[in-house]
Order: C-alpha cells, then sequence, then structure tokens
C-alpha cells in the first residue's frame, strides 16, 4: 500500500469512528441491560405471568372472550392487535382510541385458560427497559433519532472496513496475536487491532442488522402501501360489514389452511395491518428460522374465508431475520451472555481507538510508524 | 514504503487466523438461526472463539508483564 492510499484508508477510519464512537458507546452501554431485558424485567415482577391459578392442560378459552375481556377493562377503547406471547398461554391485547387509532393506548395481557388479567402497561416492557430502549433505538427523538442512528451504524460499518483494510499494513511483520508490551501506545495499538480484527464478524452482523432495524417503520409503510394495498384493492369502498365472523373462526380458518404453523398475531378489522374489511392472521412457521418470520393470512371479516395469503417480500424478511441477529436472543441464555461479553469487548475497541487518536493528537506521523517503522 | 530486512509477511499469513475467526463466527451466528438442540450448543461453542482468542493474547501480554 502507497503512503498516500494508506493515509486516506487511516484518515477515513480516523473520521468514520470519531463521528460514530460517542454514539456507539451510548449503544454498547444501553444495548447490554437490552440484551436481558425479559430476564431483567421477570427478575422485578414486572413482566406478565402466567396465572398460577390455572392448571397447565386447563383449555383456552375462545379469543372473542379475551377481546370482550380487554374491552371491558379499557371501556371507550378497541383492540387493534391480539399478540400471542410465544411459549406461554398469554395474549397480548393491544388497545388503541379505536382499531383504525394508530397509537397504542395501553397493553392488557390475559391468560387464555383462566381470562384473568396479568398486567396492564402502557409497554410491554418496564418503564425502565423501555427507556433504555427507547435511548437505543432513537436516543429518544423518535423517527429522526432512529434514522440518525442509521447513519451512525453505516459510519460504523465505513469504520470496521477500513479498519480491516488497515489491519494489513500494520501487521505486515507481525503475526496475529503479537501484543508488543513495552510501549503504552504500541501495546494498545496491538490491543486494538487484535480485538477489531477478531471481532470484525460480529461487530459487521450486529450493525448492518442494526442498521436494518432503524428502516422498520419505512419498511412496515412499503408494505402497507404495495403488498397490503394489494390484497385488499377488491374491498376498497365496501362498507365495514356490521356482523363480523368471530376471532376465533378467523384463526382457526388460517391455521388450517397452513397446518404446522403458529399464530403470532393478528390485525383487527380496521387497524392499519388489516383494512377494514379483513382479520389479518400473522401466522409463524415451527422451524427455528420460519419461527422468526410472519405470513400474512387475510381473513374475509364478513365470510370468514381466506382471500389471500403471501409471504413477506425479501425486505420485510430482512428485517425479520435482522431482529434476532442484533439482539442475539435466538440461542438460549449461553448467547445472551456470549452477546453481553462481545458487547463488551466492543466497548474495548472503541475506547483504545479513542485513547490512540487522542494520544496521538500532536501528528498523524506516529500512525505511519506504526504502519512502516515500528518492529 | 520503506523495505525492512526483515521478512514481511504476506498478505494470506496476515489474514488466515482473522479469516478463520470470522468463519467460525459466521457459523455461530448462523447455527442457533437455522437449528436447535445441538445447533445451538455449537453456537455457544463457535462464538466463544472470538472470546476465548482475544482473551488468550491478552493474558499472555499481561503475564509478560510491564503494561
Amino acid at each position: 500500500m502507497t503512503s498516500r492510499r494508506l493515509r486516506i484508508w487511516a484518515g477515513l477510519h480516523t473520521w468514520t469512528s470519531l463521528i460514530c464512537t460517542l454514539f456507539l458507546l451510548v449503544l454498547c452501554l444501553t444495548g447490554l441491560p437490552l440484551i436481558f431485558h425479559e430476564d431483567i424485567d421477570r427478575a422485578f415482577g414486572q413482566r406478565a405471568t402466567a396465572d398460577l391459578a390455572a392448571a397447565a392442560a386447563m383449555p383456552l378459552l375462545p379469543l372473542d372472550r379475551l377481546l370482550e375481556i380487554a374491552r371491558q377493562a379499557r371501556p371507550g377503547e378497541a383492540v387493534r392487535f391480539a399478540t400471542a406471547v410465544p411459549g406461554e398461554p398469554l395474549w397480548n391485547m393491544e388497545m388503541g382510541a379505536s382499531a383504525e387509532s394508530r397509537s397504542l393506548t395501553a397493553i392488557v395481557t390475559i391468560d387464555a385458560r383462566t381470562g384473568r388479567i396479568m398486567r396492564t402497561g402502557d409497554r410491554i416492557r418496564s418503564p425502565a427497559m423501555q427507556f433504555l430502549k427507547d435511548l437505543h433505538t432513537e436516543l429518544l427523538m423518535e423517527q429522526p433519532g432512529m434514522l440518525f442512528l442509521g447513519l451512525v451504524g453505516l459510519c460504523f460499518v465505513a469504520a470496521i472496513v477500513s479498519g480491516v483494510v488497515l489491519y494489513r499494513p500494520f501487521m505486515r511483520k507481525l503475526p496475529y496475536g503479537t501484543l508488543r508490551v513495552e510501549k503504552r501506545r504500541r501495546y494498545w495499538l496491538d490491543v486494538h487491532n487484535l480485538a477489531g480484527i477478531t471481532l470484525t464478524a460480529w461487530m459487521l452482523v450486529v450493525g448492518v442488522t442494526g442498521v436494518i432495524n432503524t428502516l422498520s417503520q419505512q419498511i412496515a409503510d412499503h408494505w402497507m402501501r404495495t403488498e397490503l394495498a394489494a390484497m385488499i384493492a377488491p374491498w376498497r369502498n365496501a362498507p365495514v360489514p356490521a356482523q363480523v365472523t368471530p376471532l376465533q373462526d378467523a384463526v382457526e380458518t388460517a391455521l388450517a389452511a397452513f397446518p404446522g404453523m403458529a399464530v403470532a398475531t393478528v390485525a383487527m378489522p380496521g387497524s392499519m395491518f388489516a383494512g377494514g374489511h379483513h382479520y389479518d392472521v400473522f401466522l409463524s412457521g415451527a422451524e427455528p428460522l420460519t419461527s422468526k418470520l410472519i405470513k400474512p393470512v387475510m381473513v374475509d371479516a364478513q365470510t370468514g374465508k381466506i382471500t389471500e395469503a403471501r409471504d413477506l417480500p425479501w425486505y420485510a424478511q430482512a428485517l425479520f431475520i435482522s431482529k434476532p441477529l442484533h439482539f442475539g436472543d435466538y440461542g438460549g441464555w449461553p448467547l445472551k451472555v456470549l452477546w453481553a461479553v462481545l458487547d463488551l469487548m466492543t466497548i474495548g475497541v472503541l475506547l483504545s481507538g479513542l485513547y490512540l487518536w487522542i494520544s496521538r493528537l500532536a501528528g498523524w506521523r506516529s500512525f505511519r510508524e506504526g504502519a512502516t517503522d515500528e518492529a | 514504503m520503506r523495505l525492512e530486512r526483515q521478512a514481511l509477511l504476506t498478505t494470506l499469513q496476515i489474514f488466515r487466523a482473522p479469516l478463520a475467526v470470522a468463519a467460525i463466527t459466521a457459523f455461530g451466528l448462523l447455527s442457533a438461526l437455522l437449528g436447535d438442540g445441538v445447533w445451538d450448543a455449537l453456537s455457544w461453542i463457535a462464538l466463544a472463539v472470538p472470546v476465548v482468542v482475544t482473551a488468550h493474547y491478552l493474558c499472555r501480554s499481561i503475564a509478560r508483564g510491564k503494561v
């Protein structure tokens, strides 16, 4: 690598890193407890749990009964989405001022065996975890904050790629794993290079999937404008049925049409993911990978018949696959622990990089020395 | 770039170990996503590799002292 190209890559690495380091530190520090958000909320009794008064084998109440219970608990409000809690006999009823409303008023969690309301909250998470999540995903600034963090993520990816390019000129004379202990700055340069190159694959995956997650609103909007609009086009001007098919029947029809799948969530007629004339029953698969994906099944709310079901388009599938790969919540608690350790090591890469930049403020000369003269 | 008397490592020599770690990491990230049970366990082993490798060299350097 010529001296000029080295300087360009070094500049790119320095500046993309500097732009994003502060934000990445916030993301790493808030992300650390968020890896365990369910476990932490459960430990503090902030998470809905199954009704202990129920026998495990008790039959489940019809879903329409759960809708009734939720409506009684929140008079004047409507259920927008009914979501099954994976692995538990619980349903989250997501309420709004009306089914059409785009804003959430409360989540009522009901045990489907006893009909008992186990928790009512404005979010699924505890206020503390919700705060950390809002800080992590949008810097407490909603959509603009989220898109800004997408740009931060792109900077992170550019910093990783330029770091990999720089690794070669820096390591021309040093076998992998060399940490020269004689001088402090050189030691931290070696530590930065070793940890950075060793964590590259994990940091790239978490960085890229994080960027994809920042586009979730745009992806949902695009899906509604194109796929959903096409599926409900024939009913665009049809009146909302006076008498709707029971939710339980709609779900059973969808499940019967796609054996082996489970219901993940149902968008109620009138809600933004269903249109006025349908239930949109989102099914998920039984395999490890397909359980992360959802398949919308449109059930006519008047006739109770399926009018259409299509897989999510590639960009929405990319979003649903990106979630577990970003959160690390798809392989049991040991994976979460590893995610936390890798997160802490990433903080080490960030801080050692920051130290190298501060200690080199005198000039760019020592950077070149690191690549060519020091041995 | 000034030429050194000491032999320079080739690109392959420089990136052989990092590429191996990256491949193991990628396997670990995918195995838990695509499988359950034993594939989860393989994912834990694979994702422990970058952690253990980094920790190994760090411990070795600390044992050598001075820093």
